[in-house]
């Protein structure tokens, strides 16, 4: 065992934790821990841009991009981080250019902007150029861009090295905390994947940056490694999770694969078909048809397929057409796209359509935080030297579905917000003292997977959670699917204490790692389901066909999710009864759901309409 | 064991048959012993999959002590470059059919780099040429308040190479490379490129210096190599050639 100390540890390489990383280490001794190398981090697969009001091809202005943020979140954004969100975007955008962003450009020489879908001028009045871009490898840019930054400040990395735990200085999973009492985050506990050794980082300030959680379903754009592990840690060790049931399901996957076809490809004048030919959207949205947002045509694909009009041999995708575009204009527009279909599909979208179906892409729930990244352990208070910051995050800037282009903006301005908030607070504090011996919940952990006895593989496991999450609890929703996920969950949960490894050694062991992988992950749709099942009205990315309309009058709130012993109280903070009253008791624990008050400011709850 | 189409399960006319694959794998694993050696696995794979579907089948259903790095799966994040059929290559871009799934389908590490284990090498000798060229933006003077201008001709200059993914399949496909290990390597040098030909820089003479260095750009052999084993398509040779042109001209 091997223990750091650092003013600040940062857990996660994407693109908050290097917008972190570079605040951070110009005032605090930082280090970045990481499961990848950095470049191998997921902000790397964004495609589309990171809006932003500059104003540099027509008018437009922050207060616009903030309320087009917060009813593109169907009203669930608190509306002051938003307001922060579209106003630091402008400062954003222009770091990332005086880092070297290589943007495309005007002919004047500015940063090019571009449409992108839920963005409008003057509130809904027509569609707006907001996107700043680079290609369609804006997020590629992004994160070369800050590592190369990081190599320029010389930041300190842990690469390949799995953070496999939090440490706090109260148990929040058994503790009542008194009034004004502190709770301190104090280290992590790594795992160096190349040695098989564990590693405590000490640290006054912890940023989460870990990413998202797509992996719980089946059919996602997201990486292999996107396990919801931070999320999972912080649910474990008592904190709350936020908003959880919100997943966005991007319309436009590569068939079977899931990979993602930017919405430029409908923007550029691709259409949506059924195996009929049928350009369905027309009749899900007539006045803006294929447009219209990820939401609704996720939804209206999921229903053509329901209904028996998908295409292909098992009936089971619709088509993307763009065939009647100019080869040109789509090598011009639409690299990226035609290069992925060709190479994944064997289809030549200049005379073929690309079949593709919804993937999960996004959640919009999370580590509760407020605007300075601060960890919530309830409604109220934070825990003090704990950060979180991008997907893993919950601020809450998308509500319940998120705009594009929003995400590349969220991590740059709250990466950065919490890489000063972390490094200020570093300033004054003092380390914690840690516990006797802080690895003892790790080794035990790795040491009985290792040491299982021959049992279930963990893929099998795995996979029958990700085929249960896209079966009943993907774009459509009711409370039997719904309730039809969380016992196969437990069904699951159970033969995961029998799954095993094969591989027992110490050195790159990453089938002992996949299954503690396996572990984040049944974690979360367990609470990703429960949260669903105790919402009982659509909105956003979260649609219940058993209560299709939104409910502002009992569900405008947050869900909090707090995993609890048995013996502790049914009701959590912010219980409703009747409406965030659910209680799920597994072995051992049980998921208590309450809620948290939504920030509204200065715009009413309205019809969501495009 | 050869491919074989199945012949009871005809595929729907367009669908590319499943078939069945021998995935020859080298096998490294200092725990157990010093030499490396090759191992067969036959997978059954179906038309569109990949040599990444392969090895993951291998590892989820047969052997979980496979080892080897891939994260977003297609094309972008630069994990599982390894060398196919005697060539460098993604395996999340590979198809299995392309690649002559009749014979066995060798899979190694990549050439040049430290083995870890199986296809596992230390990218740390890469990573360290790549942050010796100053892979980073360098500017005088204050900082603007806006953005800094660029035109549209200038950004053009240097796109290609800004879509290096760092996957090392150029480095280690290079013959030079691979009888020495100091050799900055294509990789650096293409993004060495990316900065000199940045009209917002002003570093390009500290990196030609860097680059002229007896272990710099003069060991290129033009064997291009590199350029075949790129999965982001970018010209590296080209590249290469024109940072030596450069370092003569001083004209960047």
């Amino acid at each position: 065992m091997q223990t750091h100390q650092y003013d600040v540890v940062i857990v996660g390489a994407g693109g908050a934790g290097m917008r972190a990383a570079l605040e951070s280490s110009k005032e605090a001794r930082t280090a970045v821990i990481s499961k990848l190398y950095p470049t191998r981090s997921h902000t790397g697969a964004a495609q589309g841009g990171m809006a932003a009001a500059l104003a540099n091809v027509e008018d437009d202005n922050w207060e616009w991009h903030t309320f087009d943020t917060v009813k593109g979140g169907d009203y669930l954004v608190d509306q002051d981080a938003a307001e922060i969100l579209a106003k630091e975007a402008i400062e954003s955008v222009l770091d990332l250019e005086r880092m070297g962003l290589p943007f495309n450009r005007t002919p004047e020489g500015k940063i090019d902007q571009r449409r992108f879908g839920g963005h409008t001028r003057d509130h809904g009045q027509s569609a707006v150029r907001r996107a700043c871009y680079a290609a369609d490898r804006t997020g590629h840019m992004i994160l070369q861009t800050l590592y190369q930054n990081c190599v320029k400040q010389d930041v300190e990395f842990f690469n390949e090295f799995y953070v496999l735990d939090l440490i706090t200085d109260h148990d929040l999973t058994t503790e009542q905390i008194a009034e004004g009492e502190e709770v301190n985050a104090t280290g992590v506990v790594a795992y160096d994947l190349a040695t098989g050794e564990i590693h405590v980082f000490q640290a006054k300030a912890i940023i989460f940056a870990t990413g998202g959680a797509g992996k719980i379903f089946k059919t996602t754009s997201n990486a292999h490694t996107l396990t919801g592990d931070g999320m999972a840690l912080a649910y474990r060790r008592g904190l709350p999770l936020e908003d959880m049931e919100f997943f966005q399901f991007h319309p436009t996957g590569l068939a079977g694969l899931g990979i993602l076809l930017s919405e430029a490809a409908r923007g550029e004048g691709g259409i949506l078909r059924n195996s009929e030919g049928e350009r369905f959207m027309e009749r899900y949205a007539p006045t803006i048809k294929d447009l219209a947002p990820r939401d609704i045509v996720a939804r209206s694909m999921a229903n053509e397929v329901r209904e028996g009009r998908g295409a292909g041999p098992n009936k089971d995708y619709v088509l993307l057409d763009l065939t009647h575009l100019e080869p040109a204009h789509i090598d011009a527009k639409l690299p990226d796209i035609t290069e992925f279909a060709r190479t994944y599909l064997g289809i030549e979208p200049y005379t073929e359509p690309v079949p593709v179906y919804p993937t999960a892409h996004y959640a919009m729930g999370g580590v509760p935080t407020n605007v300075k990244g601060e960890v919530l352990r309830d409604g109220v208070n934070v825990v003090k030297g704990l950060y979180a910051a991008g997907e893993v995050a919950c601020v809450s800037v998308h509500g319940s579905n998120r705009l594009g282009t929003n995400s590349l903006l969220d991590i740059n301005v709250f990466g950065k917000r919490s890489g000063r908030a972390a490094a200020e607070y570093a300033r004054t504090a003092s380390f914690h003292e840690l516990p006797e011996d802080p690895t003892v919940r790790v080794i035990a952990q790795l040491d009985e997977m290792r040491n299982r006895p021959d049992g279930e593989r963990v893929a099998d496991i795995r996979k029958a959670l990700q085929e249960t999450m896209d079966l009943n609890a993907q774009v459509f929703r009711t409370g039997d699917s719904l309730n039809e996920a969380l016992a196969d969950i437990r069904e699951l949960q159970k033969r995961y204490r029998n799954a095993s490894v094969q591989d027992k050694g110490k050195l790159f062991n990453t089938d002992l790692l996949e299954a503690i992988e396996l572990g984040f992950l049944l974690d979360i749709a367990e609470v990703t389901v429960v949260a669903a099942i105790n919402r009982k009205e659509s909105r956003g990315g979260h649609y219940r066909e058993d209560y299709p309309n939104r409910d502002d009058a009992h569900y405008m709130l947050h869900t909090m999710a707090y995993r609890r012993p048995p013996e502790a109280s049914d009701q959590a903070e912010g219980h409703i009864e009747g409406y965030f009253d659910h209680v799920e008791e597994f072995d051992g624990y049980k998921v208590v759901l309450g809620s948290k008050p939504v920030i509204q400011t200065r715009y009413e709850p309205m019809e969501r309409k495009y | 064991m050869t491919a074989t189409l199945e012949a009871d399960a005809p595929a729907p006319a367009g669908e590319i048959p499943s078939f069945t694959v021998t995935m020859r794998v080298r096998r490294f694993n200092p725990e157990v012993s010093e030499e490396a050696t090759w191992e067969d696995f036959t997978v059954e794979a179906h038309g569109t999959d990949r040599v990444l579907d392969a090895l993951h089948k291998i590892k989820w259903d047969m052997d979980g002590s496979l080892t080897f790095r891939r994260s977003c799966a297609h094309g972008i994040c630069g994990s599982d470059a390894m060398r196919i059929n005697g060539r460098n290559r993604l395996a999340c871009k590979t198809l299995l059919k392309d690649v002559n799934p009749d014979k066995p389908i060798t899979v190694e590490p990549i050439k040049g780099l430290p083995v870890v284990k199986d296809l596992v090498v230390d990218m740390e000798p890469f990573f360290a040429s790549y942050r010796e060229i100053m892979p980073f933006l360098i500017t005088t003077g204050n900082e603007p308040s806006k953005e800094r201008y660029q035109s549209p001709e200038d950004r053009a200059r240097f796109d290609d190479t800004t879509k290096c993914i760092l996957c090392a399949a150029c480095t280690s496909s290079c013959p030079v490379f691979w009888t020495d290990g100091q050799y900055f390597g294509p990789a650096a040098i293409v993004n060495a490129h990316r900065f000199i030909f940045d009209s917002r820089d002003e570093g390009g003479s500290q990196r030609l210096e860097i680059l002229n260095d007896k272990e710099g750009v003069w060991r290129c052999r033009t064997t291009f190599n590199c350029t075949e084993a790129c999965p982001r398509g970018i010209e590296v040779t080209k590249a290469i050639q024109e940072v030596k042109r450069a370092m003569i001209t001083r004209a960047f």
